[in-house]
């Protein structure tokens, strides 16, 4: 087993070899942007292989690209072996889905669901998918820069006045 | 009975709601129990209950009116939270701190730590039966919530470590009243060891209980003392040095499995108690030589970083913390992700505590000591 903490151009090199048509990476970035659809397919590889073993999921950030179309997904990596980190990046449109990931990492389980939640985007073969802060009825995903704060919300006045805040 | 209604119910499985409003979900936390008669065969926690939509509110905020929304994350532990999010934000701005305003930080982060942690012991001691210790550990608490008061007027939600500095200079004598404080408590915490660490009816209840094995742990991102509890020695202080902490010496506690197996919920609760033990030793060094210098000169005028990412690790009372923080170059962030670690600790919950008995539930939800506001957001 190899312990030697690895950058992200290390990193790219290593994955490069195997998925070179699916990842995207650009010299002084600190991210590897990733397409969904072999997702699975690279994440058993980053979590089992030799010289990565990425084994602890940080965090799973949504985050809206603005142009109405497409959102994406940030996931921040750390190797509790050989101490490297690494950020990817997956970006969709609306009706896709990416596959999920939480039978790799059990974190993954309710950061995706609250991916879902907050922005919108859907997982597959997800064990139990549904949203998890908000209630099941809850109109729209809040986190899109697009959302409209519903007039009512179960016969309730959701209250408009922002002087409290702004 | 009709025969229809049998095949709906099943006869020897029994749902259960416990909470929102029950005094050891520790918040208002609802978890749906199946149980088979006294066992617990799946465990639901459903949360949202306190959904206060932070990170939607950051998106329409300018970046120094997000600090007081932080303190509302996680409450028992408000200092750590403004201390993450104001290292965060100086990361993007790429700002030097002064060095009296890093000792400061570290000093109210460490009484921070030990005021959560005292909470923590107290109400897991209330959790299994022990109702003097929670007392003692409320007295104790309040002393340090007195030294933050002195500080900044606040004694829950402070509001004092801003991006670039701190709100207030140290208060005259704070000093010595936090050194008094550090001789009183040093030998309080043998009486804390006596009443409960090793009282035999607390090791029965909390011992060989709710085992988190060191890979089902890294697996679900479970950190600070609940990780550390099953013997991996995780911290980012002594990891990866923020702020000023590679300047002192100290020790991270790990599990042993002095009473039972690494990893139970006795091991969670000792890693706290030494950590407090750790806290005071780190508390010693940095009062001892706080630098003079002024507070206020670092706090930028305006707060505007240019294009960019971040993600910026903390290691609060309860675990790591992260602040990932998408910049579009205004004096709003784009995106604000804080990941919680209470969040990820309690989803290991439904793992760990699967066929174990009701009682043992509580006990080990109340050795992973979440917090519900920080959970929720």
């Amino acid at each position: 087993m190899d312990n030697t903490k690895l950058d992200i151009n290390q990193i790219f090199e290593i994955i490069k070899v195997d998925f070179s048509e699916l990842i995207d990476f650009t010299e002084g970035d600190n991210f590897i942007l990733v397409s969904h659809t072999k997702w699975y397919e690279i994440a058993k590889f980053i979590k089992n292989d030799s010289r990565l073993l990425f084994d602890y999921l940080m965090c799973i950030t949504s985050y809206d690209k603005e142009d109405k179309i497409t959102y994406g997904l940030a996931f921040n990596f750390k190797s509790t072996i050989n101490h490297s980190y690494l950020e990817i990046r997956i970006e969709v449109c609306d009706e896709d889905s990416v596959p999920s990931v939480t039978d790799l990492w059990g974190s993954a389980n309710w950061h995706e669901r609250e991916a879902f939640d907050m922005m919108g985007i859907k997982f597959e073969n997800h064990p139990n998918f549904k949203r998890i802060l908000l209630p099941d009825d809850w109109p729209g995903y809040p986190l899109r820069k697009d959302f409209e704060t519903p007039e009512y919300y179960r016969g309730m006045l959701v209250p408009k006045d922002k002087t409290y805040w702004e | 009975m009709s025969n229809q209604d049998k095949s709906i119910i099943k006869a020897e499985e029994m749902v259960l709601n416990m909470g929102p409003q029950h005094p050891s979900t520790h918040g208002v936390l609802r978890l749906k129990i199946h149980t088979d008669g006294e066992v617990v065969s799946k465990i639901e926690p459903i949360m949202g209950y306190l959904h206060r939509c932070f990170e939607k509110h950051c998106e329409n905020l300018s970046y120094e009116q997000i600090v007081p929304y932080t303190d509302r994350c996680d409450y028992l532990a408000s200092m750590h939270m403004n201390h993450s999010y104001a290292i965060a934000v100086e990361k993007l701005l790429e700002i030097e701190i002064p060095e009296r305003v890093e000792y400061i930080r570290i000093i109210v982060a460490e009484l921070q730590r030990i005021a959560s942690h005292l909470v923590a012991i107290g109400a897991f001691g209330l959790d299994v039966g022990a109702i003097t210790p929670f007392t003692w550990a409320l007295r104790d608490r309040e002393r340090i919530l007195d030294l933050f008061e002195m500080l900044c007027g606040a004694r829950l939600l402070y509001n004092y470590i801003w991006p670039g500095g701190v709100s207030h200079d140290l208060a005259p004598k704070f000093v010595h009243h936090t050194n008094e404080f550090l001789d009183y408590f040093e030998p309080m915490i043998k009486e804390y060891d006596q009443i409960l660490s090793g009282n035999i009816i607390f090791v029965e209840r909390t011992a060989d209980v709710g085992i988190i094995t060191p890979e089902v742990g890294i697996n679900f991102g479970v950190t600070g003392p609940s990780l550390r509890g099953s013997g991996i020695s995780h911290d980012l202080r002594k990891d990866e040095p923020y702020s000023i902490y590679d300047k002192f010496d100290f020790d991270v506690p790990v599990g042993k499995g002095m009473m039972g197996s690494v990893g139970d919920c006795w091991d969670r609760y000792w890693v706290r108690m030494r950590e407090m033990e750790e806290s005071i030793k780190i508390l010693r060094q940095a009062l001892g030589r706080i630098p003079s210098g002024d507070v206020h000169s670092a706090i930028p005028k305006k707060v505007r970083p240019s294009k960019g990412e971040i993600y910026s690790r903390y290691e609060t009372a309860r675990g790591d913390v992260g602040f990932y923080i998408r910049s579009g170059g205004k004096n709003i962030p784009q995106r604000l992700k804080m990941r919680s670690p209470a969040f990820c600790n309690l989803s290991v919950f439904s793992e760990i505590s699967e066929g174990w008995m009701m009682s043992d539930v509580i006990t080990i939800l109340g050795s992973l000591d979440i917090v519900l506001g920080e959970i929720d957001r």
